[in-house]
This record gives structure tokens, sequence and C-alpha cells, in this order.
């Protein structure tokens, strides 16, 4: 059976390159990147290169700007506990919208618990922020704003650099979770009004268990991981060095194709959506059409479930997502979905497609014939159908 | 004994196998019992039609439509199985966790599509009753959490 992985918002392939990169260090080079004896001294070499190497992707000022964490949901946890924490004396108001994700969300509702003051910004039929609403909420009491680069269901791009001036104009620390974004997106923070950005590895064909936040130099940020003086005091805990190395490998190569197979999976992706829309009635793009990820489609089905959708598209061979991976286990429509004021029921209906850098033409026209008598076979099922027919 | 799936999301065999293939699926243009349960709004709607013998009161058919998930259309279809050529009476004793059983379990969060399921069959043996000048069946059924 032909395999069509459309699920690269979860998680990505690790790339060859990655791989062999990585193995010296899970075998030949073990040393902790902390000792100093040769063992350690040759670690530490290859965890500053690949510090280096995320710099560059991000377009940081300097690789001291980068600190390597366990992944995106830390850097994610790290910039807002870290700067409430911080500037706790100058205030306890952060800024969120209604659409990020669980990292961020969860994050910003477990200092509520410490009482901090959070609010979840609104969002447009589209998955928009608006900065006016940013502007209004701001208050003498807030000390972050925190909002998404892209969203990770529909795709949708927000005005970070909008809001990111808003937030300079203020004097309020901007955070933004770009993990869905970087290697999609050509990035130069430096040039950025970001103060803090957070990133994984396995959204860019790099290892689970390995991400990074890039942390303008100045931010007072307090660490929320306590232990021995890694990361330049900011984030204690052995260095994962294999997955580092992984990261610094992913990045250096996204840097150096992120123009070009954006393009090109925006073309695929273009492909695939049109193709569905022209061959399936009852069908709308959720998520913002140009302001939006090149890989990523949101579809909703209407009268129909995702799951079932899903698990058929599954026995194709065909991985695709409903909603977040991360909220899969509830029962509740998407929150993003809901966010932009789309119908529950309609919600219920909607599969992101999220492509990545294996997928071909070849793959998109494989989807765009088993997808539609799927489709047909599930609304025949459906009670809800007679209305659309 | 209640069975469950203990690994989160995972699907059984059988329920998968009903899932691909469901049994009954469609209407009953001159159904004696329709039951239409659920909301649209949590991803379930089950529509269970049954055609009954008014002799010896045993279901001769059933059918569904489902609008939902894995579980609720594997449900859906396993209810009408285990149905079919059972007195009302018997019917009616069909338990959610009968039809989870005979699906080799499901897993925790999706117990309540079998609770659906007996909503739904219940619904239906209920208007057959109706139609006929029966008395109703009054059934507590098990919430979400209890399932």
């Amino acid at each position: 059976m032909k395999r069509v992985y459309l699920d690269n918002n979860a998680t990505t392939r690790m790339r060859e390159e990655v791989l062999e990169a990585m193995l010296p260090f899970c075998k030949e080079i073990y040393g902790n990147a902390s000792s100093i004896h040769q063992f350690g001294r040759a670690a530490r070499l290859a965890v500053d290169k690949a510090r280096g190497e995320v710099a560059v992707l991000l377009g940081a000022s300097s690789p001291e700007e980068i600190i390597f964490t366990s992944g995106g949901t830390e850097s994610d946890n790290f910039a807002i506990k870290g700067v409430a924490r911080a500037l706790r004396n100058k205030g306890n108001h952060i800024i969120t919208s209604s659409i990020e994700h669980s990292a961020v969300l969860n994050a910003s509702r477990a200092l509520e618990k410490d009482g901090c003051k959070v609010t979840y910004l609104p969002v447009d039929g589209h998955g928009l922020v608006n900065p006016d609403d940013v502007k209004r909420a701001i208050t003498d009491k807030t000390v972050l704003i925190s909002i998404m680069y892209a969203n990770n269901e529909v795709g949708t791009i927000e005005p970070v650099s909008e809001i990111g001036a808003i937030a300079k104009e203020r004097g309020v620390y901007f955070h933004t979770d770009a993990v869905q974004a970087v290697s999609k997106e050509a990035f130069e923070v430096k040039s950025m009004p970001v103060d803090l950005l957070s990133m994984s590895a396995h959204k860019i064909y790099g290892p689970k268990g390995v991400g990074a936040i890039y942390i303008r130099k100045g931010t007072k940020i307090e660490a929320i991981m306590h232990g021995g003086h890694h990361e330049m005091n900011k984030r204690a805990g052995t260095e994962n060095v294999p997955g580092i190395v992984g990261l610094g490998k992913a990045a250096e190569l996204a840097k150096k194709e992120v123009r070009e197979e954006s393009e090109r999976l925006r073309e695929l992706r273009d492909y695939l959506y049109k193709g569905i829309i022209a061959r399936i009635p009852h069908t709308r793009l959720n998520g913002y059409p140009e302001k939006r990820l090149p890989n990523t489609a949101n579809i909703g089905f209407k009268y129909l479930e995702g799951e079932s959708i899903m698990l058929n598209l599954d026995m194709e061979g065909v991985a695709v997502s409903t909603g977040s991976a991360c909220t899969s286990g509830t029962l509740e429509p998407s929150h993003v979905l809901t966010a932009m004021g789309i119908d529950p029921a309609d919600a219920q209906g909607s599969i992101r497609f999220s492509l990545g850098r294996d997928n071909t033409k070849e793959d998109m026209d494989y989807v765009l014939a088993v997808l539609p008598p799927i489709i047909q076979r599930l609304r025949e099922m459906s009670p809800l159908y007679e209305k659309g027919k | 004994m209640r069975k469950e799936n203990d690994m989160e999301g995972q699907y059984s065999e059988k329920v998968m196998e009903h899932f691909r293939n469901p049994r009954n699926v469609g209407e009953i243009a001159d159904a004696d019992g329709i039951g239409n349960v659920g909301n649209p709004v949590c991803g379930d709607i089950m529509r269970l039609y049954i055609k009954v013998d008014p002799i010896n009161e045993v279901i001769t058919d059933a059918k569904f439509k489902t609008f939902g998930c894995g579980a609720a259309i594997a449900t859906s279809s396993m209810v009408t199985e285990l149905v079919k050529g059972k007195t009302i009476q018997e019917a009616l004793k069909v338990s959610n966790h009968a039809v989870a059983e005979a699906l080799g379990g499901l897993p925790k969060i999706k117990m309540h599509c079998s609770v659906l399921a007996e909503q739904a069959l219940t619904g239906a043996i209920n208007d057959y009753l109706k139609k006929h000048g029966k008395p109703m069946i009054e059934k507590k059924f098990k919430s979400e959490h209890e399932a």
C-alpha cells in the first residue's frame, strides 16, 4: 500500500544527514559537555557549533542568544514563566491569544493559579489576532505578550511584526511561539521586534526531545529548570549532546533550503487543496487564504466528523490529523476552530493536511483519488447529510 | 465484567473491523421505531431504525445512520447486530457495556459512544411502544463519566 505522510505539523521525519551527524555523539563522542577533559571538550565544541547554526537560522545577533531546551513546550514554558517571574515586581499581567498551542495556554493558566492575570485575545474568522486588541489590552502591569508566529492547526501567520512593535513601544517583552514557522519562513530576529522565540527540532526534520529558545540579549528572565550552571545559567541539566547536534544540522540544512522548499510546498499544497475543493462539495478552507504556512491546508468537510475521515484515510495509507495532535484524546472540537467562530459541528469535520519535504505531486494525486469516495461513503452514513443533498 | 481498552485512543481490532465494514448502514423506510440521539457539537449523532414483528415482538431488522467518530460508527454497527432476532424485552437488556464488550472494549474516552448506542436503541424501542399505545420504558443511562 502506498504511504503518504501529511502530518508534518505534528512531527517530521528526521533527515538522514541529521542522523549521520548525531551518531558519533551517541557512540564515540559521549563526554559530558560540561567536563573539561578531552571527552567533554569534544562534546562542548559540537554543542557550540550547533548553537551557532541555530543562531544563523534564526538570524540572531550572537549564539549566546540561543538556549537549548527539551523542545517547543519547554521553550514556551520558559519564556512565559521565566519572564513573569523575573518581572513579578514590575507587574503581573500577560497577554496571549485564544488560539495558542497548549504549551502557551497551559503555562499561562498555571501562572493564573499564582495570581498572574492573563488576557486571552480573540481572533477573527481567519484566525488572526488584531494588533489593536493587543494595544487595548496592555496595562501598566503588563510584562509579556506572547502571540504565536503561525498557528499549528490552520497555519494562519499572525501579524507578529506589528504586535512586536506595539510591545516595544510600550516597553513590554514580546515572545512568539515559532515552532511551526521555523524552516517554513526565513527569520532575521535581530531586526524583528521579538525578544523571545521558541522553536523545536522535530518540526524541522531534526530529533525529538530537543529545541531552543532565542532570548534577546539583556532580556530579564528567570530559570525554570534549576540545577547546575548549564546554558549560561539559564537552563540547568546536562546537555542532550546528540539531540543538540541533530538540531544544529537540521538548522543548517533548513537555512539553505527554506525559500526554495517553501515555494515547492506552497505549490503542492495548493494543488491538493484546489483538487479537494473541486472534487468534493460542501468543503471549506479553515484559516487565512494567503497569510498561511506554505505547507498547511485545514479543510472542513461538512456533515462529517474528522476522526472517521482520518481513520479511513489511514486505511488507505494516508496520515493526516484532525486539528491538533496534542488535543486528540479530548471530545471537544478544536479550540482554534471554535475561537475562529466556526460552528462546533463543522469544526468536528476538519482535517489538517500538513506537507513536508518528502511529499511529491504523486502523493497529492493519490490523496485526490482516495479521498472523494471516503467522503461520499461517510456522508451516505451521516444523518446530517440529508440537508446537503 | 466491564472491559475497557486502556490504551488511550487506540481501537481494538474488532472496533476497526466494524468501522471498516459497518453492518446495517442505512434507513428503514417503514420503520416501526426510530431512535435519534446525540448532538453534533459533541461530534456524535446516532439514528437507529428497527422493524418489529407485531406478533412476537421480535426485532426483524435494524439499521443506522451515524455522524461520529470510529467508535460511534462501530458501536452503531454492533448494536444493530446484537438486537436483530431479539424480542423487545431482550433488546432492552442490551447495555452499553454489552456493546463495548462485543467490540473487544473501547478506549475509556470513547465509552460514551456505547451509551449513545444504548440510548438510540431504547429510543427506537420507545418509539415503537408509543406507536402501539404501550407504556414506554424509563431507563437511567450512565453518564459519560461513569460509562
